[in-house]
This record gives C-alpha cells, structure tokens and sequence, in this order.
C-alpha cells in the first residue's frame, strides 16, 4: 500500500455517444500528498474536470470510467456504493464548482445548506451546526455573517457566493478539496480576492488541493506542482518551477508562448499554436498534439510517445526527448 | 476632410429603465454615464472594466444598436447621432463576443458573410458575390470549401474568423470588438489576435477594442480606456498605463492580474480592492469608486472628480491624483 493521499493510476473515462466513443480521459496517472497544491491545466475538451468528476463518481451518463484505478486515502473510490462514496464526498473530500449562481440551491438560505452539510456528515446538533456555519463564513471573508447565513443565495454577489461554495466544503475539515475553474466566473478583482482566500486557507487547514484552470497566471501564483493536458491525456508534469522556466513539450511551451503579459513591452507579435483543438472522436493514431506541433516528426504521426524523465518529478510525453537522448526510435 | 478624428463620441450617456409599470416608479440603470472618447483612423482604442461597468453597452451604443440617452456620435467630424444609419454600417461594424450566439445556425458560412453585402447591394452579379465571399474568407484563414458548411461544423475560433470576415465584408473604417476573444481557449486568442492586428495593418481599419483581460488589451491596443461603473477614469497610451497608472481602480486591476511567472506572482505586492462593484442603479454619490477605494477621502464622498490631464494624452478622474499633482 502506498501512502498518498490520493493516487491515480492509468485512468480511462469515455463518454459513450451516439456518434461514437469519446476518451476524455486516456491514462491519467498522478498522485497527491497533504497540504500540495496541484495545478491542473489545459483547453476545453482536455479532459481535466472529467479526471476529477471520476474521483468523486459524479460522471454524467453516458460517462463511464473504462479502466484504470482511483485510490483516495488507501480506499479504492470505484468500488465504492453510492452510500461509501456520499460518507466521503463532502466530507473528505469537498469541491468548489465554477459557477457560483449555479451551485447553490436557490430556495433554500445559504445557513440551511450550510447546516444540511454538516448534519449529514456529523452528529452536530442543529445550533451547533449554525455556530459552525457562522464561523466558517467569517473564516471566508464574509462581513456579517449572523446575517448572511439567514439569506438566500440570491442575495450574495458572485464573488460571495464562491466565498459561500468554499465554507461549505470547509466545514468538514476535508482531506483533499477540488476547486475546478474556481474564478473563471469571476471579474479580476474578485478573482484576486478569491485567490487570497485561498492562499490564506492553505496555510490554515493544510489540505491537499486540486487547482482546475486554463489560467496559468492562477496556476504560477499558488500552485506546487503542475499538470498539463492535452487530448485527454498529461502531456507534461513538474514543479510550477520547471513548468514555467523548464518547459520540456511543445504544447507547453506554445501556451507559455501564445501569453501576451503584462511585464513585456508587447511589440513583438504573438506565437500562437496553430491548428484546432483535436476532434476525440477521431483521435490521431500518434501523438494528439502532433498535428499542431511544430517539431512534428515522423514518428509522431504514427506513434504515441512514451513518458520520458526530465528530471526529479518532471516528466513530459514527446518523441523530441528521445531524440535529444540519441535513442533509436523504431519505426512502425 | 480636415483633421477630424475618424471617429469621437461626446458626453455618451446611456440609461435603461428597468420597473416603472402601473404599479412600480420607474428606475434607470445607468450603464454609461457621460463618457467620451476620440479613435483615430486605423488606430485601436482599448476599452476595460469588470463586468457591469457599461464597456459593451457604450460599445453598442456608439454604433446605434443603442440609441444613446444623450451626448454626440461624430464620424469624421459629421454628427451622426440622429442619422439613417443603413449607409453608415459600410463604415461601422461590430464582433460580438459568443461566436455560437451571433451566427444564423441555418445560414451557410458563404450566405452569413455574403448577408451584408446583399443588404447594402455591393456586388453586380453572383460572380462578384462568390469572389467577394471567398476573398473574404481567405482573409481571416478560411477556405473555399468552407463556403457552403454551417456554422455548427466550426469551432470558436473558426466561428470567430466567420464573424470578423462578415464584419469586414463592406471595408469599414471602424469595428467595434466586443470581447471577441473571451469565449475562446487560450491557445486560440493568440491567433485571433494576431489576425486582428494583420487585417488592420493591411486595411487600415480603426478599432474599439472591448475586453475584461487587460494583458491582451495592452498588447493589441494604441490607447487604453478603463471604466468603472459607467464612467470613464483613465485613458492613456497603453505603454505608459502599464507602467504608470494613476487611478487608484485602474492600479488594483492591474495588479490583480495573474502574471504566468511564478518568480513575479511570488515577489510582488498585489492591491486588493474590498468588496464588491456596486449596483449601476443606484451608484454611489461623489466619485464611483469611494466605496473600494484604499485612499478615499471626504471629499470623494461628496464631489465628483473631473477629468484632469495628467501629461498629453493621459487623463484621469480622481480627487486624490489632483491633489498629489497639486492641479
């Protein structure tokens, strides 16, 4: 047995649709240890929030966990019942969603929902619940709280209602807390506010965090650890230090790349990464980056590249570090 | 023509009544509140603020899609507020932000490019017409055999190409950007960037350019605007917004910027704005912004700051930068 908070081995998730199978996810591994923060980055469609809804069995139909395995504090998480999993969904593990005006219940007051988490997963008394709702709200930045907590949802602004999302998945002292695309619903300067709050609760509560964003910027200023996706897949994993100022995969470094920023001079014209993102009906036989991949290689059109390291946790998937090795690449 | 700028708006105010049935006393909302701004031809003026603040509105409102409450639209010095406009879209077009929003779903791309030039009758023939199209298309990195497919066969981005390639289909001298790039993926904006600023090198078109994210605003643009609650506080060149920005809104939003680079996000220091935008109904009395701002004073609470000019071209709307500057 392993003693990772979470680990995640060779996991397969396909969406089975009338117009054929869809592998969102296509041999995801990687594991978390307490109190890490891990960033996970990539464009729409690249399976990042499917790895995630997997973890916590809430994959829509026709979703479908194809193979691979899922082990969360030593427990197998896919041969969970419904009723192992809700014990810790919630509990153990909690999630922040994107959209803040979506994720709470309109017609029940935040204090309700708050108190319906908490006697749901305690023996808390209801007045006890109450007092623990209030001070998690207040742990959250929000002004008021005794009243805050007797209102309803549409009462809060987005950015309140994200600081409501975040104490609710508080309450329970979790082990390992999921925020996917936690701002991306937010203007900036509220976005900073959240990032805040969440720099500050990591010092406090010491859980793992999974980061879901397409936004590097967020992913540089909290993050310890980074995984980049492409096509379903990690394409590149390392330190947020190597991601950034050691990128090993092309597709990483078009990303870095295609960013205008603000500490440049900004006359200098864009890199982009041509093409379109890859259609996972008909994913390419080789490499799914390969058809927008400017070092694009024979081999790659006709191959999957295996995982090469790059140094002490820095692995990355690309045919090119095969060459800057001098190995022979057979040609299929 | 003498030397008008191509395009100036003047006192732009905008509300919308919102109640105000048997029952209710109407209110207004208001989205922009005396805002004005010069474009220079093939130059792009940059336009940010967080949502809410009426960019895209005033956006809307400049083109007539909105008929503004009050103040003067100006084409090359000609006051068009009042006038037909269906001659004057040749000249001024729009991108709007969701490219799965704004493209007929049962048009064919050729069809959605060709609209505006059956509806302004520019072409002589079908022949011109499908050259015109294709012209078009290979513009913004389209093909020919993309003509006859619709627009649910595209991705945003391609989407996003159709859409400038119909805004541009009659040669404006002036487009209005509206967030066209915000729906898209990172690695997509870049080149939708890049083909903006190409066609306008080739064309000579002049743009407002209308976004949320302001390391792509500064990149793209000539002169910057930041707006706050409906009101104009600072515009400036976008070199020296960035590195000296004056109003204390336009600084808590740059440095609430993430920056890709973890050394830089690690080392600085960051504003953080307390609270909340408040609501465009009922807006804080005095300056917008006294409610946020870490340095507001009395008097912010009572008067509305004007306009003052920092140095040529850099303005500013602020009680505490005039009384540092000693104007």
């Amino acid at each position: 047995m392993s003693d990772h908070l979470l680990e995640i081995k060779d996991l397969k998730v396909s969406f089975f649709t009338p117009a054929g199978e869809v592998k969102a996810v296509n041999g995801v591994t990687y594991d978390l240890d307490e109190g890490r923060v891990l960033g996970i980055v990539g464009e729409s469609g690249s399976g990042k929030s499917v790895s995630v809804s997997a973890m916590m069995q809430l994959l829509a139909y026709p979703g479908r966990v194809v193979g691979g395995s899922i082990h969360f504090n030593g427990q197998d998480v896919l041969a969970m019942n419904a009723e192992q999993i809700q014990a810790i969904r919630g509990k153990d593990i909690g999630m922040i969603f994107q959209d803040p005006m979506t994720s709470l219940n309109p017609v029940f007051t935040v204090g309700e929902q708050l108190v319906e988490t908490l006697r749901r997963h305690t023996k808390m008394t209801r007045a006890e619940a109450w007092q623990r709702g209030i001070e998690m709200l207040r742990l959250v930045g929000i002004n008021n709280p005794e009243q805050r907590i007797k209102q309803y949802p549409h009462e809060f602004s987005g950015g309140m209602r994200q600081r409501a999302m975040i104490a609710m998945t508080l309450l329970c002292n979790p082990k390992l807390l999921i925020a996917d695309e936690p701002t991306t619903a937010l203007d900036v300067t509220i976005q900073a506010q959240i990032m805040d709050l969440m720099k500050r609760l990591r010092e406090q509560i010491n859980a793992a965090i999974i980061l879901i964003t397409h936004d590097l910027g967020i992913v540089s200023d909290i993050c310890d650890e980074v995984i980049v996706m492409y096509a379903g897949r990690i394409v590149e994993r390392g330190t947020t230090d190597d991601i950034f100022y050691r990128p090993a995969h092309p597709y990483t470094r078009g990303l870095l790349r295609c960013l205008p920023r603000l500490d440049s001079d900004g006359s200098e014209p864009l890199e982009p990464i041509e093409g379109t993102p890859v259609d996972l009906l008909a994913l390419p036989k080789g490499c799914a980056f390969a058809p927008r991949c400017k070092n694009c290689m024979k081999v790659c059109l006709t191959q999957q590249p295996p995982v090469f390291q790059m140094g002490e946790g820095h692995i990355s998937m690309c045919w090119l570090h095969a060459l800057e090795n001098n190995e022979e690449v057979q040609e299929q | 023509m003498s030397n008008a700028p191509l395009f100036e708006a003047r006192n732009i105010v905008k509300n919308f009544q919102v109640g105000g049935g048997l029952l209710s006393k109407a209110r207004y909302v208001h989205a922009v509140d005396d805002v004005s701004l010069t474009i220079e031809k093939g130059e792009t003026f940059g336009l940010v603020g967080e949502s809410g603040c009426g960019k895209s509105t005033f956006g809307r409102t400049i083109l007539r899609l909105y008929e503004p409450t009050s103040g003067q639209i100006l084409l090359d010095g000609q006051d068009i507020t009042h006038a037909n406009m269906r001659p004057l879209r040749k000249r001024m077009q729009i991108v709007f932000q969701d490219p799965y929003a704004s493209l007929d779903p049962r048009m064919t791309v050729g069809d959605i490019v060709g609209e505006p030039l059956d509806i302004q009758d520019a072409c002589s023939g079908k022949e011109e017409r499908r050259d015109r199209i294709l012209e078009l298309l290979n513009l913004v990195g389209l093909n020919s055999e993309h003509m006859n497919r619709y627009p649910h066969e595209f991705s945003g981005g391609q989407r996003q190409r159709v859409s400038i390639a119909r805004a541009m289909a009659l040669h404006p001298d002036f487009m209005v950007c509206d967030e066209p790039i915000s729906a898209l993926d990172v690695s997509i904006q870049a080149q939708v960037i890049n083909m903006l600023m190409e066609l306008q090198q080739k064309l000579g078109m002049a743009y407002l350019f209308i976004a949320h994210d302001l390391n792509v605003v500064r990149h793209i643009s000539k002169h910057v605007g930041v707006m706050y609650l409906g009101s104009l506080v600072e515009v400036c060149e976008a070199n020296s917004l960035y590195r000296n920005p004056m109003h204390p809104y336009t600084q808590a939003l740059l440095s609430a910027i993430p920056i890709p680079d973890p050394e830089v996000s690690r080392s600085r220091r960051r504003v953080v704005l307390e609270g909340d935008v408040p609501s465009p109904i009922n807006p804080p009395q005095g300056c917008k912004f006294h409610t946020r701002c870490p340095y507001a004073m009395d008097v912010c609470r009572q008067q509305r700051p004007e306009t003052i000019t920092v140095e040529p071209g850099h303005t500013c709307a602020c009680h505490k930068v005039k009384q540092d500057l000693g104007l």
